[in-house]
């Protein structure tokens, strides 16, 4: 075998090749074979599949696919007529079709008709007014913090991008290393934070009994993190679970956290998608705001803009004093500068163009109040229809659970029973996004799950 | 909640006795008692230092704050109109106006990308008949441009191969150093640029390569080196790539200007395709910033040539689960605008003609420049090296205290390595520079601060 440029990956090619070689050989051939490398080359020759000695990633395994996009993956290879799609969380319309909202449309036109537009790079913070605009957004136009000056506010690559850079500062330039996540959470938290360099632990949430919070097992989770540990919280909607705490918890959760100087870093995805009201779902937010103390905010637009893969998303520090604002935001280059250098203007100019005009925000308002409507509607419609059914136990978690998702309680093997007999794909969590939903498709939903809670426990 | 407001204001009267930065709330519990919650003594992130302002970024930060009339840009690589106008390639316009018509949707991209472009990316780089893309044997993945597929690639190395170092050129792109510090890959430098000759140290560049241990990443310039505009010769490149073949080393091209350092896509390739035609495995990080003028669309990519399909399977799946943590999946608009333009022939022709003008414009200006230097420049100095250069940047020869020159005296704004951006220079401007560079050459040595 020529020697690869993997020190590490060429004794253990070998000794893969020559297992594999042993088994894979008729009897009669194995007794002849020897371990030297040069004969299992050579009877390698009948398996042209095999991973070829020359590369220098023959070591290389095959990732699996990303366990949430994978679920689209599966879906779109089924030719089944009946298939469902509730994977992913991107929102459908009641004919099953992706929407682009019109007031997007209109800003997009606005934009690539105008003459004087250019594509320079944009600062590594991004753009200006997309920023400004979506710190207002998220903690409100009258907000103390940003009268003082004291948010840092860069443009990042939606959700995702904005979690990257923050728990990468973090990493950098925070005393404490380790990151609390609930559990459940988002699949992509934990290797986001991971390869950001925090540790990850998790603090209890999502109680499978009641199919809502565990609130207790939040406090002493929280209550024993070390003193200044970070803490991830969803501001609404969380995700998978739809579970949220009540304003009252939340105020509690608050003190807890301010009493142990826990650092909280909010993930905010469904701004105004979750109870329709933009105001009403950051209020989580400005609560932590409102005490004068310090946090982190990743927002996306992804969902409630509809600008999925445009990647429009902003994080935000808020910091004690505007001084400590302006050294933050240096810092917050060096991390940006070698990761992407500076990020895409088409998706932050459209969000500026809306925020901007006041006709416009209101015109987005009444649309994403338009999506959160509906899936309230799809919620409300499966309940009945379970009920209907006299499907066996309690579905009330469906309406009472919150945003785009709904945690149904199916174990996995109900899971895979659905998708394999009905053709219904989600997670195997048993996450299922309403947004995938419509007065069509549940009463085949509504048929599924009661088949998989009769037949299979 | 009121009462705690109202409290929360009494107690804002009385800040000045509290340290900076600290602040105080009172909150009533349900049963009435009072409790005193310390949102925050100091800042969490006081010891933050202030970061210095990015060498090549910050140019142009410091050139828009300058209000003197005389002033140029020749910091950034971003091509200017000879009015020293942004310029948006009238194909590209054409491109998002078809877009915009045709209402596609704006769903998540997968992971790796738009389908489309990946394939009309790799066509373009290796060429569209090149047995490897026959093969299946490369894995594209569409990335945020140059500097986000360098970044994937770095993390792609930091994990697979952890012994391995990268070596990069005596000079290179600033951020080079920045991307693999961050990857957490270590780098060492192989020479590139002779002062003395304005040139390649040739000699120098093969023997640090050849000293590498065996399976170190050579990061090469595809074409148009940055910051020096000196590429290897066709010969050179063939000595080059003997020695990382005989050193097993694996070639790592960075390809910003494709198209827009001689005006051939196909002539700024052939020094990518001449190593992938010896059938090596190759990494190739590609960016559409400067020759379809995309630079704030972030649209590039990360190519990857391996032996087998199978095994650019493998890769490909790893590098998205790269990818998945860092942003999770690419931009669309800029992808979908290469994708229609070069799957457009009529599109695709006038955006080669662009470019070709692009690239004149830069090579009027250079011999411009050199014309005004040679006629100014009474020392007898040889002047020539800026024709031999190519690419937008031109490596002047003068060090940080010179540069200094430029921008206190002159006006000029670039990097403190001598290197000016000829896509920012007008022909208007050539003689002001030339007098400019001619003064900071000769006198600005002892103007040290």
């Amino acid at each position: 075998m020529p020697s690869a440029n993997v020190r590490g990956a060429q004794p253990s090619a070998d000794r893969r090749l020559s297992t594999l070689v042993r088994h894979l050989l008729p009897s009669s051939a194995r007794t002849a074979t020897t371990t030297t490398t040069t004969s299992a080359a050579d009877s390698l020759e009948a398996f042209p599949t095999m991973a070829s000695p020359s590369s220098v990633f023959a070591g290389l395994a095959q990732a699996p696919e990303d366990p949430i996009l994978g679920v689209t993956v599966a879906y779109n290879k089924d030719p089944s007529p009946m298939k469902v799609n509730l994977g992913v969380g991107a929102y459908r319309t009641e004919e099953g079709k992706p929407l682009v909202l019109n007031v997007v449309r209109r800003a997009e036109q606005m934009l690539i008709n105008n003459p004087s537009r250019v594509k320079e790079y944009l600062p590594i913070t991004g753009l200006a007014d997309f920023n400004k605009l979506s710190a207002k957004l998220i903690f409100g136009a009258e907000s103390p913090a940003i009268q003082e000056n004291r948010v840092a506010t860069v443009q990042c690559l939606s959700g995702t991008g904005s979690l990257r850079v923050g728990g990468e500062f973090l990493a950098r330039h925070y005393h404490e290393r380790t990151i609390y996540i609930p559990q459940p959470t988002w699949g992509n938290h934990p290797k986001v934070f991971t390869l950001a360099g925090l540790t990850v632990r998790s603090y209890r949430y999502y109680d499978p009994a009641t199919r809502g919070l565990d609130f207790q097992g939040l406090l002493e989770d929280l209550s024993s993190a070390p003193s200044g540990a970070i803490v991830l919280l969803h501001a609404c909607a969380h995700n998978p679970t739809g579970v949220d705490p009540t304003l009252d918890q939340w105020e509690q959760i608050r003190q807890l956290m301010r009493s142990k100087s826990l650092l909280p870093f909010f993930d905010s995805a469904y701004q105004g998608f979750a109870s329709g009201s933009l105001d009403k779902d950051a209020q989580s937010v400005r609560m932590f705001v409102a005490d004068g103390g310090e946090l982190l905010m990743a927002q996306s637009y992804a969902k409630n803009m509809g600008l999925y893969g445009e990647r429009v998303g902003a994080l935000s520090i808020v910091c004690g004093s505007a001084d400590v604002a302006v050294r933050v935001e240096s810092q917050l280059k060096l991390v940006i500068r070698p990761m992407y250098s500076n990020p895409p203007i088409h998706g932050a100019s459209i969000v500026a163009t809306i925020l901007k005009d006041s006709a416009m925000f209101d015109e987005w308002t009444l649309e994403l109040k338009g999506m959160a409507d509906r899936i309230i509607s799809m919620r409300q419609q499966l309940f009945d229809a379970l009920k209907t059914r006299e499907t066996p136990g309690d579905w009330s978690h469906i309406i009472k659970q919150i945003g785009m998702f709904t945690f149904t309680g199916l174990n996995s093997d109900q899971v895979a029973f659905m998708r394999q007999e009905y053709h219904i794909y989600m997670t195997s969590d048993g996450r299922i996004s309403m947004a995938g939903l419509s007065a069509r498709t549940i009463p085949h939903l509504a048929d599924a799950i009661h088949a998989a809670v009769t037949k299979l426990k | 909640m009121a009462s705690s407001a109202a409290a929360f204001a009494v107690l804002r009267g009385g800040k000045s006795e509290a340290r900076a930065g600290c602040r105080v709330g009172i909150t009533r519990k349900n049963f009435g008692r009072v409790m005193m919650a310390l949102a925050v003594d100091v800042s969490r992130f006081e010891g933050v230092p202030m970061a210095p302002p990015d060498p090549i970024l910050g140019v142009s930060e410091a050139f828009k704050a300058d209000k003197n009339d005389l002033k140029l840009n020749l910091g950034v690589g971003a091509y200017r109109t000879e009015e020293l106008q942004p310029y948006v390639l009238n194909v590209v316009k054409k491109a998002e106006t078809l877009m915009l018509e045709k209402g596609e949707n704006k769903e998540y991209l997968p992971i790796e990308g738009l389908a489309a472009f990946n394939k009309a990316t790799a066509e373009l780089l290796f060429g569209a008949d090149n047995p490897v893309l026959k093969q299946g044997r490369v894995a594209t993945l569409q990335s945020l441009s140059g500097t986000g597929s360098l970044r994937l690639a770095a993390a792609f190395i930091q994990r697979y191969f952890p012994e391995a170092k990268v070596l990069i050129s005596s000079p290179t792109w600033g951020n080079h150093k920045n991307i693999f510090n961050d990857a957490r890959v270590p780098w060492s430098e192989y020479r590139y640029y002779d002062p003395k000759t304005v040139g390649l140290d040739f000699e120098g560049m093969i023997a640090d390569i050849q000293a590498a241990p065996d399976g170190s990443f050579v990061l090469l310039h595809g074409c148009a080196h940055n910051p020096t505009g000196i590429d290897p010769t066709p010969e050179q490149w063939e000595k080059i790539a003997d020695v990382i073949q005989e050193k097993k080393h694996m070639p790592f091209f960075d390809v910003a200007y494709q198209g827009f350092a001689s005006g051939s896509l196909d002539e700024d390739a052939s020094s990518v395709r001449l190593f992938v035609e010896r059938g090596l495995e190759v990494f190739v990080a590609q960016s559409y910033s400067k020759n379809l003028g995309l630079y704030a669309e972030r649209i590039g990519a990360i190519n990857v040539v391996c032996s087998t399909p199978e095994v650019a399977n493998r890769v490909k799946s790893q590098l998205k689960r790269l990818a998945r943590p860092m942003y999770s999946n690419p931009p669309i608009h800029g992808a979908r605008i290469v994708a229609n333009v070069v799957g457009d022939p009529t599109m695709f022709g006038e955006w080669k003609q662009e470019m070709e003008e692009m690239a004149g414009r830069i090579k009027n200006v250079r011999q411009k420049l050199y014309d005004s230097l040679s006629a100014k420049d009474k020392s007898g100095k040889d002047w020539s090296f800026i024709l031999r250069q190519i690419g937008m940047f031109s490596y002047t020869g003068l060090n940080k205290t010179q540069s200094d020159n430029m921008t206190d005296k002159w006006h000029i704004y670039m990097t403190k390595d001598g290197r000016i951006s000829l896509a920012g220079l007008s022909l208007a401007k050539c003689e002001y520079l030339a007098d400019a560079i001619i003064d900071s050459f000769h006198n600005g040595l002892g103007t040290a601060k």
